[in-house]
Order: structure tokens, then sequence, then C-alpha cells
């Protein structure tokens, strides 16, 4: 058996190897259901209304897929120029350091305007993100460092600070009023004024919008616009195919590759602000690193296949699938299961994407994988 | 077929049949071979035959299916239809191997070679049969061997040699060393002088009539007819696909070979005298360039020339004596460590092609996929490459993506780039269409200065017409050429001036209309100017 890379990509395979993915992971995690003794059937359906259909499930997911959007994004608009941006999750801590620092500061100045505070929050949230990634943009535009491990030691830094902030010190950040807080370090609350509102429809039972993905909606179009209806996006289109394309024809590469950082950097700290805008209202630093809404961001582009209208989607189904599986766990289904569950699925849909960009022959083909490709067209 | 038993080489087997090229039994036998790639048929119905002790050219243009006939031969692909026989026998490859195994050896146009390797290891690498299968490698026997080989065919190359040490030509040898060493009776070699100086594809030369000579077969794959006529007995034509003729090359001229390649009469490589300008200005002036190469020390050495507006100057020299990195220099893509570029009289600064592009420098890059164009973006995008930063293709931060393709259509109209559509991932185009987007987009910008860098490497003879009327073109309109170029005969006819360069310097310079190949190449080899 070998792999050809592919000399066209039909259109149809583009939709038919993730629903084929998925359909063939369901049936991977059946054998495993029923080798541990539960029903397939009843789980998948238990998922299902966990995820999208029983009472207030779609709430629940859009607390979910809010987040992962955000990282989704931040990691689209990088990888999509062949950078690899692997710190959407401390950006996004900063992010929420940054925009609950902000709230408590002009909370106790008195300022009590939830539209300022909101304002303010996304903006020192973004600000705090993109200079965080700003980190791996100067080393790689200038010193050719490599970002996927810059960016990715960043994140342990930036859950450390969390940890400090709250936990090895009496910051600002930390509640050191109550006794709580005294004793077992918890952040300090945001004033009520800068929690962020939600819109509440009733589409099958009462769904409650966040603000945040709200925002992360309208985030991913302008994203689309910048990347492919912009002189910016067209010179990252370049960039992302051909670097040396990209010298020849006279663009700037240093500046456009921290730009770029810096935007992803925002986008993941925006993330952080309207986590803590819409959910937690305060710092929290073993819960916030124990969700990988960073990493999980990666996942999110990467079946979005860096596409930043797909991401939204995309996020909305995996924040599904994290959701239910909180949801399902418990004593008759133990959360190890959930976890082995939620990574067949996400194996599945990744790896299938392998086969939107190879064939795979059986037998003693006479091509090899790199003699198709080498193939002129005449 | 089977292993053959011994390492040496077994003479009986070496076909036996002389020189005549009349064995009654051919070497190669391809009967009606048919292979289909996805919606282009690169073989149909191909015959092809190839006796023992002859040299047959494998004759056509750029996609002709030469490349695809040759990979069926080695194994590399399977035909969907037709039957090969080696030497009477049907035979079935299913891989490279099998078709070694049979005495068939290939020397590839990029060479398959590990640089930090010696030529002894080189050799025996992926050799499954006796030195290289055993565990431990016996080097002092291997070099015997390959000396001897080389000694026998006038391949001479120190076995002991690290390859990151040897020129191209050397690099070859090897190849070809290494097909000899696995007892290859049919040789293969696809468009093996590229890479060579005149003086070296002459040795090449004799190298492959001494091997005929001892009823090897070799199969020379080529577009460039007077190779043809020099070196081999018989010439199979192929055009799109099929067999158009094979004929005696005793028989044929490159007059007659051309107009079989192409379908119809061409003109044979000679000067076409074009307008010249009136204005005598120096339109590029480049003065005491030293350049840094890709491997640290200078690629280019104290290097001053100037052309004038209209002038057409080519730059002559074997690939890696600082042809490349010049180019790069007066565009700006390298910066350069000392001396100075002047357009018009004033200097550029180095190193930014954004200036480069300001002064309205035109630069053909020798990688035309991957430098040139953006290979996955669309051939609209390529097409404003250098225009989106102004109207009318961007409108602010916009882009105005209707007006990209607008002008893309016209460009694709008015350069004949033959393109499914402005949509089409330019990686799909073939090599001239690549190059006829390249130039055309080139020309848009109306330059002052065009730096072409080898334009018509790899284009088929058609293609290569087009590029030099649209070179010719522009200088009669008063831009200054520097022409890149490993090929003597493109530069004897469309430049006015040769400067010859060899190890980063400028060696000599010769007047187009009375340099001789002999005297250019000589030069480019390394010899010394005494005029």
């Amino acid at each position: 058996m070998r792999l050809e890379r592919r000399l066209e990509q039909p259109r149809w395979l583009v939709l038919a190897v993730p629903v084929g993915s998925i359909a063939f992971s369901f049936a991977v995690m059946a054998v495993v259901l029923v080798a541990t003794g539960h029903d397939p059937g009843y789980t998948y359906r238990r998922l299902f209304s966990a995820a999208f259909t029983a009472d207030g499930a779609l709430t629940s997911t859009l607390v979910f897929a809010t987040p992962i959007v955000f990282t989704g994004l931040a990691a689209a608009a990088a990888f999509r120029m062949q950078l690899f941006n692997i710190g959407g999750e401390g950006q996004l801590y900063l992010g929420a350091v940054a925009a609950v620092g902000i709230a408590l500061w002009l909370g106790d100045r008195g300022v009590t305007s939830t539209p300022l505070l909101i304002l303010a929050m996304c903006l020192c949230g973004a600000a705090a993100g993109a200079a965080w990634a700003a980190i791996p943009g100067v080393l790689r535009a200038f010193f050719k460092t490599n970002e996927i491990i810059t960016s990715l030691m960043l994140n342990y830094v930036a859950a450390l600070l969390l940890t400090y902030l709250i936990l090895d010190s009496f910051s600002y950040w930390r509640d050191t009023e109550s006794f709580e807080g005294k004793t077992f370090g918890i952040g300090k609350v945001i004033p009520e004024e800068a929690h962020w509102p939600s819109a509440t429809l009733d589409v099958a039972g009462e769904v409650v919008v966040p603000l945040g993905f709200a925002m992360a909606i309208v985030l991913a179009i302008v994203v689309w616009v910048l990347y492919s209806r912009t002189r910016f996006g067209f010179e990252l289109q370049v960039i992302g195919d051909s670097q040396r394309t990209a010298r020849y024809a006279g663009m700037r590469l240093r500046r456009k590759i921290l730009a770029v950082m810096c935007l992803s950097g925002a986008i993941a700290g925006l993330g952080g602000a309207a986590l803590e805008g819409d959910f937690a209202h305060q710092l929290d630093p073993t819960g916030l690193p124990a969700s990988y809404y960073g990493y999980t961001g990666i996942v999110v582009a990467a079946l979005a296949r860096y596409n930043p209208l797909a991401v939204v989607p995309v996020g909305f189904l995996l924040g599904g699938l994290l959701s239910a599986g909180f949801t399902l766990q418990g004593a008759d289904f133990p959360s190890g299961l959930v976890g082995v569950m939620q990574g067949i699925i996400l194996f599945c849909a990744l790896g299938g994407e392998l086969l939107i960009r190879y064939r795979v022959r059986i037998g003693r083909g006479m091509r090899g994988p790199a003699s198709a490709a080498a193939e002129p067209a005449p | 077929m089977g292993e053959p038993d011994s390492p040496l080489l077994n003479e009986a087997n070496v076909g036996g049949a002389g020189k005549s090229g009349a064995s009654p039994v051919p070497a190669v036998s391809m009967r009606q071979i048919t292979k289909r790639f996805p919606g282009v048929l690169a073989n149909d119905r191909v015959d092809f035959e190839a006796a023992a002790g002859e040299v047959h050219a494998l004759l056509g243009e750029n996609g002709a299916g030469k490349t695809t006939l040759s990979n069926v031969l080695t194994g590399l692909y399977r035909p969907d239809g037709g039957v090969v026989e080696v030497y009477g026998n049907p035979v079935e490859f299913r891989s490279p191997r099998d078709a070694l195994a049979a005495g068939i050896g290939m020397v590839h146009q990029h060479f398959r070679l590990v640089a930090p390797f010696t030529v002894a290891e080189n050799i025996v690498l992926g050799d499954h049969r006796a030195e290289g299968r055993s565990f431990v490698i016996h080097q002092r026997a291997i070099e015997r061997r390959v000396a001897e080989l080389g000694e026998r065919y006038g391949l001479g190359v120190d076995p002991q040699a690290r390859l990151w040490q040897l020129s191209v030509g050397e690099q070859q040898r090897v190849e070809i060393l290494k097909a000899l060493y696995r007892e290859a009776r049919i040789l293969i070699m696809d468009e093996p002088t590229a890479v060579l100086t005149p003086q070296e594809a002459e040795a090449l030369f004799e190298t492959l009539r001494a091997m005929a000579e001892e009823g090897r077969t070799v199969v020379f794959i080529s577009h460039k007819l007077h190779e043809v006529t020099a070196v081999a007995d018989r010439v199979t034509v192929l055009r799109a696909g099929r067999n158009v003729a094979t004929v005696p090359a005793a028989q044929a001229t490159q007059r007659s070979l051309a107009a079989l390649m192409v379908g119809r009469e061409i003109d044979e490589a000679r000067r076409i005298e074009r307008e010249r300008p009136a204005g005598e200005e120096v339109a590029l002036e480049v003065e005491g360039l030293s350049v840094p190469g890709d491997r640290g020390g200078l690629a280019v050495k104290d290097v001053s020339l100037a052309v004038r507006a209209g002038e057409i100057v080519g730059v002559a020299g074997v690939a890696g004596n600082g042809q490349r990195e010049l180019a790069e220099a007066v565009y700006g893509m390298r910066g350069a460590t000392e001396g100075v570029v002047r357009v018009n009289g004033s200097a550029l600064a180095s190193g930014d092609p954004r200036v480069a592009i300001a002064a309205r420098i035109a630069h053909v890059p020798e990688d035309r996929l991957g430098t040139g164009l953006a290979p996955s973006l669309s051939v609209a995008a390529n097409v404003v490459l250098k225009s989106y930063r102004r109207p009318p293709v961007s409108r602010g931060p916009l882009l105005a993506v209707r007006r990209m393709r607008e002008l893309a259509l016209s460009l694709i109209r008015r350069y004949d780039v033959q393109t499914p559509g402005p949509d089409t991932p330019v990686r799909n185009l073939s090599g001239g269409n690549l190059q006829k987007l390249v130039l055309g987009r080139e020309f848009q910008g109306e330059p002052r200065i065009l730096v072409a860098a080898q334009p018509t490497r790899g284009l088929d003879v058609g293609a290569i017409e087009t590029v030099h009327a649209y070179l010719r073109d522009a200088a009669s309109k008063g831009v200054a050429v520097l022409l890149i170029s490993e090929d003597l005969d493109e530069l004897r006819a469309i430049t006015d001036r040769i400067v010859v360069m060899y190890e980063g310097r400028i060696v000599g310079e010769r007047d187009a209309q009375t340099a001789t190949v002999e005297e250019i190449g000589y030069l480019m080899a390394g010899g010394r100017d005494e005029a």
C-alpha cells in the first residue's frame, strides 16, 4: 500500500472526506463502547442530545464554542501564512489577565458604563495577546528562530504567570478580602457592570448567545475579508506560498511576519477577554490552563482548513462535543472514556485530511509518490 | 533476467553485435507503448527500437513524451498498453530495480547523489548486489573498481573525493560510473549536456561513443539539434506523444529534424538583426560589484559592466560561476558587499527589490516557479504580483478582484498564455507558458532594464523563439537587456556583446557577431583570455 499525491483535489472530496471520517470514528468508537460494556446507540443518542437538543444544551455548547472559535481564528490567521503560532493558549491567558486587570482597575475608579468597560477589556485583551505573540514574532522575523518552539514555550510562562498572580502573590488580581481568597487564593471578581451581556434567543427552547460568540462571528468575517480582499491579505497569500516570490515582488517580509503574529495574538487575547467578560469574571489559575482552549483552537483551525469562515461552524460542533463530554460522564460512564471518544473523533477527522491530498494505492504500484508528483504537465 | 552472478563485467553479455546497429535482436524494443495521465495522453502507441552498439537519440519538444517513454523503460511507470522487450525477452518491470537487473541504467537530469559521501560510496549506494549488499563495505575494492572503470571510459574522477567537492560535470561522470558499475548494458541519458560546457559535452560524447563501440546501447534524450546530429547513429523524433519518425542521423540535417520535431519549418539558430534605437546613453551600470554567495565567500568578485538602452548584453558561463548572484544583486534580491548599481546615472540602494522595481528594473529569475511566480496562486494573482500596490489593482487597502481578472485576461490574450483561465493555479501551466506569463507581467511595468536569467532553459523550440522575439522586441523599444544564459547559440543569436563569467569574475568580452562557440567555451571553462 502506498500514498500518491493527488494531481487535483476534487471538490466533492472536501466535503465527503470529513463526513466519512466522522462516520468512521463513530464506528471505531462503537467497538470501544461495546468492549467496555456500553450500548453505542444509546451513548450516541445521549451525546447528541447533550450537545444540541436537550434543554440548555445549545447554551452550554456555546460556552465551550466561544473561546475555541477565537483561538481557532487566531491559529487560522497565522497558519495560512505558514507561521505556526502554537502560542494561542498563552496569548489567551494574557488577554484574560489584561481584560480582568483593566475591568478591576476601572471599577475601582468608579467607572460603571458597561460599553466603556467592554471596549476597554477588548482593547487591553487584544493588546496583551498581541504583545505576547510579538515575542516569537520578533524572534522569527529578525533572528529566524523557530516560532513553533518559542510560542509553545511561552504558553508555560503564561500559565506560571497566572499561578503567580493568584496563588503565589498578593497581586492586584487576587481576592485578598474574603476568607477563601486569603486561604486558597482565588481571583478577584470583576464588577457587575463589566459582565458582558448576552442575548436570549428562542429556537427550540431558550438559547443564551453570549456577546463573545457574536463578536467571534463578526471577527471571522473580518479576517476573511482581510485575507481575501485586501492588499495586506494578498501579500500574506504570496508570502505563505513562497517567501522567495514575496521577496522578488518587493514585499517586506519581516513586517508581515510580525504583523501576522500580532494579529493572531490579538485574536487569541480577545478570546481571553471574551472568556472573562462572558463567563469566568475572575482569573482561574487552575481551570483556565486545564481547558486547553488554545490547543483546541489549533484543531479547530486544521479541521476548518484554515478558512476563517469555516472556523465558526467547526468551533460550534467541537464545542458541542466538549460540552456533551461533561454531561455524559458520570458513575456509569467514566471521564476517561469521554476523552477516548473525543480523541478518536479528532484523530479520524484530522487523519481524513490525508485522503484529500493523497490517494491510497493498494498493491505494488509502479508509480511512486515522488514520480507522480514530478510528472510534468505536457 | 535474474541477478548477475559476478560484479565484474561479463564481456559476452555486452551485446557483441558491433557498432553497425544492425543486430538481429534489438537491445530494446518497445511496441505500441501507451501511457495516460489524468487529462493527458503522454505516449500514444509509440514504437521505439534501439540496437546494441548504437547511440540512439530521442528528440522532441518539452512535453513530447520523451521522459515518459524513458520512465516506462526504466520501470518507473507501468505502461497502459504496449510491450517492452529487452534483448528479445518480453519484460514487465515493477520498479527501477527490476530494470536495473535487466541491464538498464539511467542518468537523470537531476543527479541522485549524496553530497557528503565519497564518489565510491555514492556508486555502491542502493546497489543490492555484491559489495553494496554486504554489511561491511569493502572500501578499497570498490575504489579500485571505480578507478578501473573510470580509466576505461575516460571518466576520470577520484573515487575518494567527496561529492560536494566535484564540479557538475564530474558529478555526471559519477552518475555514469554508477550505471556502468551496475553493469548497465543499456544506458539512458536524460538531457545530459544541460549543465556542461561545450568542451565537457565533447568529452561526454566521446565516452558515449566508446560505450557504444563496446556493444552497449545509449539512449540519448535531448532537444538540442546539434548534439543529436553530432553523437547519434539514429534519431527517433517524438511529437505530442507520438513517434513521428526514426531516421539515421547521417541522413538528417538540423533543419529536417527541427521540422519533424515541431511539425513545421523553423529557423536554425542564427542572428536576426534588429533595429537599434538611436540613444547611446548607458541605462545600467554595474561598478566593482562584489556579492556574497549562499555558502559564504564571494560569488561575484569585483564585476563591472554597462548596458546601453536598446542593447542586449549576454552573460555566458557554466552554472555556478556567479551569474545568478550577479542578476540577483542587480535586482536587489541579494545585497552587495562592495560596488554599486546605477540606473540612468543614479545609484540604487543595495539589497531591496522594491528599490529596483521603482527604478523600473524588470527581472526574469532563473527559478520561474518559486521565485518569479507564486506556484499555488492563480494566474490573476501572479499577473498583479508587482502592480498590486497601486491603482487600478488596489483602491486604498482593498483589492479590486474584478480588475485583477480583467488584467489577467488581457495579458493572457496579448502574450498567448495557454491556460484554462485566470483562476488556474500557475503550477499547472507548462514551462513555456509560465515564462510567457512572467515576461508579460514584467513588460507591463514598462521597464528600462530587463535582467533575464536563463529565460529559455527547459523550454521547447517554439517557446524559445517566442521568448527571443519578446527580448528583441523589448530591446528595440529601448530597454537595456542583460541576458544570462548557458546556451551559446542563444547568446550569439540575439545579443550584441557577450561577457564571460568564471569563478565570479568577468574573464572576457566578445562581440556577439564575431565570437565563436569554441572561443567562448574556452573562456567559460576557465581558459585565459589572450585577446
